[in-house]
């Protein structure tokens, strides 16, 4: 069968056959036709022609990440703008097996190939590499063996995925032996989630194994910021969750999964009222914060606080998003925009109001 | 978003109601408010009183930022 | 003492005649009805009757809630005598937005297959309000109205020989093994006030939470909705009479397990309220001796702290522990699921990412406040495309993350 793929194979100086751990600081070069491992796959999987070998030393890679990733880009950015007939359609790299240098290099070349060439870019690692955890939300890992023992059926497993992707098939867990991308997506199943639980409650109780379907995520800490050390001068901000926005929602921010927030002035404002502002919340009863939307975020006393000295400043507008069923990727995008705006004000405090 | 602000040096309080969602979510200087409509308000108090009580929370808002922490703490 | 529960099949229902089921087929006096409803309620200003079959280019918008006509028979009180449902014919309220949220329904194409009412025959009611209403009393005029239709539907059955009849004893006269598990049912009811209120027995259930209630009391419509809004994960009317948990407890009850009970507790918005309620519930639940736990849910946000306060709590009291729940993963499913988690959450059946997009083609028949339309597409992340199709998010269809566990919709990471 004649080849239908045209790929480029990544591989560390041992497997590109240039030199054991004398060579871990090779600069990235790209050599013509395939080598070591790529003579394998191109007689296991023959969909696939390996066009080129890119070699980096592993060290050179792991120590000098950004510049290897710019010259290797340079590298392949011919093949990858080619002419339609003599285009390279993807990239493989690997596999790494459990060699955590090595993982970490196949990871990142994948990333900066998917990135900026838009090409399907697949490498293959043993799950407990190191790398695995970094990259297999950008990266698509197949899953391989711990060793260069299990070259073969690694090697048909990467390149089987990646014949998958361009051939536009969706990968499903348990179906194709990949490692899964953290992207949550909804499927039906055999059964009602009422059976499930039923299902699932009989075999806990029992004692049998079982599997939940969703995994109660980690999440990622921030150091708390220091101290105000002298609030009667420092400059304050209001940011709020809780949808105050003034009387007819201008930005049309929405009742649930805000996709945007507003920045509202303050200027000459004492405080909140029922003519001037409202809820644009729709996650509990709006009545309360449009009788006074100071009840969501406390306008009038913050005033008062203000011209009694008890602390310095207040920035002069308010940030305001609906916090109801918004993504917390949206809310820490929100976050840092404000952030932003915050700081070239000079504001060192912000009271937070949520619903 | 407290954590997107509080990651550029700025001292957040989040003043909400359901404090387990702050904690879980990782806001560090948290600030347990009334209710969910109305965090900053209780409709069943004369309006004199109702704003006492939100002056006395945003008074305690001011001193949570002022208080130094090395971890999550609920005032 | 027992319940017995009678089922109707219909075959079809049409405008006509007087309201009647005769050979299957029922026969529906649009005047009469809306004449009774507006004649009950003055604050209606007028009511528009339609009908919505499965399969029928119809999408019916702003829906506040849905419900099965029935009617009780023999009336012994409630969780005794006898009720009769019409079993594939339900009520759809819908109106104008109050609440942002209000849901749809798609009676055909890809959005049919999200909410269990693309298979039901509706009858559907846009109920349009007098001027000067307060959001309170629009909600309540709307919610009433559906109840006094699904009464006035569900008399056409009283006569009627149903297809299925059931009998159901009261769950402490029923015998089971003692070796068997023995499971309780722990029902969350969103309880939050305007739009977001479950009521048992005609109450709201903010008050007098948490409490034990005999499940034949719910096969006999205890309790019913007043959530407006959350279209995804609401628990209609028609959900807590169709409640797929209570149906799946009963029919595995002295086979698989031993179904002890059923607890409602509420979902309130003080965080010393939902502390209260979670505590009083484990104690509950610890007095009957159950084994293990089924815990459903109703909406999203801070109901995630209830669900947790109570997956703690009974975890650390021995007691084995499944959560039912939905997931607001982001369009892309890359982001946080849940507001609040715990570490005692190992069992957890999700029933899907309200927050995934569909594309819903258009269709011939828009029911409901269609005038309505722009103004979702506003204030809901809809879009509104130029050839009537609508970009959502599935939690924009009524019942599609159902969390008492109706659909068989789930999620996964891949």
């Amino acid at each position: 069968m004649a080849a239908r793929y045209r790929a480029i194979f990544c591989l560390n100086q041992f497997f590109g056959g240039l030199g054991g751990e004398d060579k871990a600081y090779l600069a990235p070069q790209l050599l013509e036709g395939a080598r070591g491992p790529g003579i394998f796959l191109e007689r296991l999987v023959p969909e696939v022609e390996v066009v080129a070998t890119l070699v980096c030393g592993d060290n050179y890679l792991a120590e000098k990440t950004e510049l290897a990733i710019s010259e290797i880009l340079a590298l392949l950015r011919p093949w990858f703008e080619n002419e339609e007939k003599d285009r390279v359609h993807l990239l493989l790299a690997g596999p790494a097996f459990n060699a955590g240098r090595y993982g970490l290099a196949c990871g990142a070349i994948c990333k900066a190939v998917r990135e900026c060439f838009a090409v399907p870019a697949v490498t293959a690692m043993y799950p407990e590499n190191p790398a695995v955890e970094e990259y297999r939300k950008d990266v698509l890992i197949a899953r391989a063996g711990e060793d260069v023992m299990a070259m073969e059926e690694s090697l048909k497993n990467m390149a089987g995925l990646a014949c998958k992707l361009l051939q536009g098939e969706e990968l499903l867990p348990g179906r194709d032996d990949y490692i899964p991308q953290g992207r949550r997506k909804n499927y039906f199943a055999e059964k009602s989630g009422a059976v499930r639980a039923v299902d699932m409650l009989l075999k806990k109780l029992a004692g049998e194994p079982f599997s939940t379907e969703y995994v109660m995520p980690v999440f990622d800490r921030v150091a708390p910021a220091p101290a105000v050390q002298d609030m009667a001068i420092a400059r304050l901000a209001l940011v709020t969750s809780g949808g105050i926005v003034p009387h007819g929602n201008p930005d049309r921010i929405e009742a649930a999964n805000a996709s945007r927030f507003g920045a509202y002035p303050l200027q000459g404002l004492s405080a909140f009222s029922a003519e001037t502002h409202q809820s644009a919340h729709g996650g509990y009863d709006a009545t309360f914060a449009n009788e006074n939307p100071n009840r969501i975020l406390p306008l009038d006393v913050v005033r008062e606080l203000e011209a009694e000295g008890a602390f310095g400043s207040l920035h002069d507008t308010y940030y305001a998003t609906v916090g109801n069923g918004t993504s917390v990727a949206n809310a820490k995008k929100y976050g840092s925009e404000i952030a932003k705006r915050l700081l070239a004000d000079g504001v060192q405090a912000v009271i937070l109001t949520s619903t | 978003m407290t954590k997107a602000i509080e990651e550029k040096g700025i001292a957040v309080v989040h003043a909400c109601s359901i404090v387990p969602i702050s904690k879980t979510v990782g806001a560090n200087r948290i600030l347990p408010t009334v209710a969910i409509p109305h965090p900053f308000g209780d409709p069943d108090k004369d309006p004199e009183e109702e704003k006492k009580m939100r002056k006395e929370l945003v008074e305690k808002a001011l001193r949570a930022l002022a208080t130094p922490i090395d971890q999550q703490q609920v005032f | 003492m027992a319940f017995e529960r009678g089922d109707i099949t219909v075959a079809d229902v049409r405008f006509g005649g007087q309201t009647k089921l005769r050979e299957k087929m029922l026969f529906l006096d649009e005047k009469a009805l809306t004449d009774f409803l507006l004649s009950r309620d003055d604050r209606i200003a007028n009511c528009l009757v339609s009908i919505a079959r499965p399969g029928d280019s119809i999408r019916i918008l702003c829906v506040k809630d849905v419900l099965q006509p029935s009617c009780k028979i023999r009336d012994d009180g409630p969780g005794v005598g006898r009720r009769h449902n019409l079993d594939n014919v339900a009520v759809v309220t819908c109106g104008k937005i109050v609440g942002f949220q209000e849901g749809i329904i798609d009676m055909s194409g890809p959005g049919a297959l999200y909410t269990p009412f693309s298979g039901t025959l509706n009858v559907v009611l846009d109920v349009n309000v007098i001027p000067g209403l307060t959001p309170h009393q629009h909600e309540d005029t709307i919610r009433n109205a559906g109840h006094a239709a699904a009464d006035f539907l569900g008399e056409a059955g009283r006569s009627v020989a149903p297809d299925t009849l059931q009998s159901y004893a009261a769950l402490e006269e029923t015998a089971a093994s003692p070796d068997l598990p023995r499971v309780v049912y722990v029902y969350m009811l969103l309880s939050q006030g305007l739009l977001h209120d479950t009521y048992v027995f005609g109450r709201n259930a903010r008050e007098g939470m948490p409490r034990t209630i005999d499940p034949v009391m719910l096969l006999d419509g205890a309790i019913t909705s007043g959530n407006c809004v959350s279209a995804c994960d609401k628990n209609s009317s028609w959900h807590h009479q169709h409640n797929p948990l209570l149906r799946e407890l009963y029919l595995r009850h002295g086979r698989d397990l031993n179904f002890t009970g059923v607890v409602l507790t509420n979902e309130p918005v003080r965080l010393a309220a939902k502390e209260e309620s979670a505590e009083k519930t484990i104690a509950l639940i610890q007095g009957m001796n159950a084994d293990g736990v089924i815990l459903s849910k109703e909406g999203f946000g801070n109901p995630d702290a209830d669900q947790m306060l109570l997956t703690r709590g009974l975890e650390k009291a021995g007691i084995k522990l499944v959560a039912i729940s939905d997931e607001f993963a982001g369009p892309d499913g890359a982001s946080q699921s849940l507001a609040d988690t715990a570490e005692e959450a190992d069992a957890v059946v999700s029933v899907g990412n309200a927050n995934e997009r569909i594309l819903l083609p258009p269709m011939e028949r828009l029911l409901g406040p269609v005038s309505d339309l722009r103004r979702l597409a506003g204030a809901w992340p809809h879009s509104l495309h130029e050839d009537g199709s609508l970009e959502v998010e599935l939690q924009a269809i009524i019942g599609a993350t159902n969390e008492l566990g109706m659909q068989t919709l789930s999620c996964r990471e891949v």
